[in-house]
């Protein structure tokens, strides 16, 4: 047994995973994990909607009991934010936090997260503007909300929309800017963002496409409005949800690959070959099967973090085991459930379900081959999608847009 | 105080004292009970919390709304007469709950 075992760096989503792994895999050392924020490790899903619309408390956020962590001889490490190492050349060496603590470490696992991108324009840094990542800014804006009448959003991605939908849900005005011509463009096709926009702008979001906005207005340190083209939109709040940065920092001190996000291999072990990085901070061999050879990358998800991290635990315990899986996602947009099964990048051919007005689904074709779905409220649908891709099956797309026919019955070996 | 017993596929059995109001899905996960994933944290999105509710106890339990009946079709082993996802099943005062935990959730 060494002395100084394993240093996670982040304890949210993969590096909890990580720490949980190793000790269900027997690993033996002594584990460290250890997290920036102030708080005990908690799931952030939420932060966007249940907590947000106080559904939940924080304490149901909470991943372990502290009798977890001691049982499985895990050190919960918070408020530590490492700043610079020294390291030898076989991975091991000592953290340095910017406390003044110091943290020794034979080995060393990254998993950093990624940061809010921040707003660009005049006015972006007035008190008011907030931005949602991580339990503090949560309830920041929780705190501010009782206050707050008119809201404005900034972006039309997952987080963007699900706060939206939480505050509407909270009797807000909500008006959602999104600069490109449709919702969630970069993980939805064009039917999915249609979708989602008719229902939103029916809860009562008033959500506006191709917006350009030049600035946050405001007197003194209190916002008044956004200013989109000649209008000035009120808002008492901002929120921006435009994105997020992968940590790379401590990575590249390190000398790591790094290229958005930190550069894995499909054990999830860096350039280096002894440091893993794990969760939203790395960029990573695509995990599906069947993909193009060479091609990468980097996911903000909860079930990349729990997959990717126990690959690298099986790196770490000597048991490697190739990262591959079909990726998932889900986002609860008030009454709306989407879930996402697969990449549906490079499709050629959709078929639509459409059950009933808010229940509905879209399957996503390549080369005849089923290779994604966008699933709302229909969770037949996403179950029967994920279970083919994951088994390797198709949906032939001649029978699937039939709402009479369950999925499931219709995939076939290919 | 209430408790849930989870027997595992092997037949190992862990009883666990619970919170009034938290999910049995939490109760379990926070006390590092093997069998149960949740990987959505509890917003019924996974289908990866899937128990075997002992059939003394079943009927007792609230009825399931649509959606868990439907991602219960989605299980990665078959759903029985007594499946539920324990996401949704609120811990209560004076609750001694026995599940079962399938052999694998994905």
């Amino acid at each position: 047994m060494s002395a100084a075992g394993l240093l996670i760096i982040g304890s949210s989503q993969a590096g909890v995973q990580l720490a949980v792994s190793l000790r269900a895999l027997g690993y033996p050392d002594p584990i460290t994990l250890l997290g920036d924020e102030n708080h005990r490790p908690y799931q952030r899903p939420a932060l966007s909607k249940e907590f947000l619309q106080d559904v939940i408390s924080k304490e149901s956020m909470i991943f372990r009991t502290q009798e977890y962590w001691d049982d499985h001889d895990i050190r919960v490490v918070k408020n530590e934010r490492i700043v610079r190492f020294d390291t030898r050349p076989d991975g091991s060496g000592v953290a340095y936090a910017r406390s003044g603590e110091t943290f020794e470490f034979d080995r060393l696992a990254l998993a950093v997260g990624a940061r809010a991108r921040k707003l660009q324009v005049p006015g972006a840094d007035l008190p008011g503007v907030l931005y949602l990542r991580n339990a503090d800014d949560a309830l920041e804006l929780k705190a501010r909300v009782p206050a707050v009448e008119n809201v404005v959003v900034i972006g039309g991605g997952f987080i963007g929309i699900e706060a939206a939908a939480s505050l509407t849900k909270l009797g807000k005005n909500v008006t959602l800017l999104e600069a490109g011509p449709r919702l969630i463009g970069r993980a939805v096709g064009p039917e999915t963002s249609d979708f989602l926009l008719k229902h939103h702008l029916e809860a009562g979001i008033d959500v506006r496409l191709d917006a350009e906005l030049t600035r946050i207005v405001g007197t003194g340190d209190q916002i008044t409005g956004v200013e989109v083209g000649n209008e000035v939109i009120p808002a008492d709040l901002v929120l921006v949800g435009i994105g997020v940065l992968p940590n790379t920092e401590l990575a590249e001190h390190l000398g790591l690959d790094c290229d958005n996000g930190i550069r894995v291999d499909g054990h999830a072990l860096c350039s280096d070959g002894v440091t893993v990085a794990v969760g939203d901070c790395a960029n990573l061999p695509n995990p599906v099967p069947g993909s193009p050879a060479g091609d990468r990358v980097r996911f903000e998800s909860v079930n990349n973090a729990i997959e990717q991290a126990k690959v690298a635990a099986y790196a770490i315990t000597g048991d490697p085991e190739e990262y591959a899986g079909i990726p998932w996602f889900w986002s609860n947009q008030g009454a709306l459930k989407l879930q996402i099964a697969g990449l549906s990048t490079g499709y050629d051919q959709t078929v639509v379900r459409a059950h009933e007005p808010t229940k509905w689904s879209v399957l996503y074709y390549r080369d005849g081959r089923i290779i994604a779905a966008d699933a709302v409220n229909a969770p037949l649908d996403f179950m029967a999608v994920k279970g083919a891709l994951a088994k390797g099956q198709n949906i032939p797309a001649d029978a699937a847009a039939d709402t009479t026919t369950m999925l499931k019955t219709l995939t076939t070996d290919i | 105080m209430p408790q849930v017993t989870y027997t595992d596929s092997e037949g190992q059995t862990r009883t666990v004292s619970a919170n009034v109001g938290d999910s049995v899905m939490e109760t379990a996960v926070r006390n590092g009970i093997p069998g149960i994933v949740a990987e959505c944290g509890g917003s019924l999105s996974c289908a990866t919390c899937h128990v075997v509710v002992d059939e003394a106890d079943f009927a007792a339990l609230p009825p399931m709304d649509p959606m868990e009946d439907e991602m219960l079709y989605g299980t990665a082993e078959d759903r029985t007469d007594t499946s539920r996802l324990c996401c949704q099943i609120s811990v209560t005062d004076d609750m001694d709950l026995r599940v079962t935990t399938p052999a694998t959730q994905v």
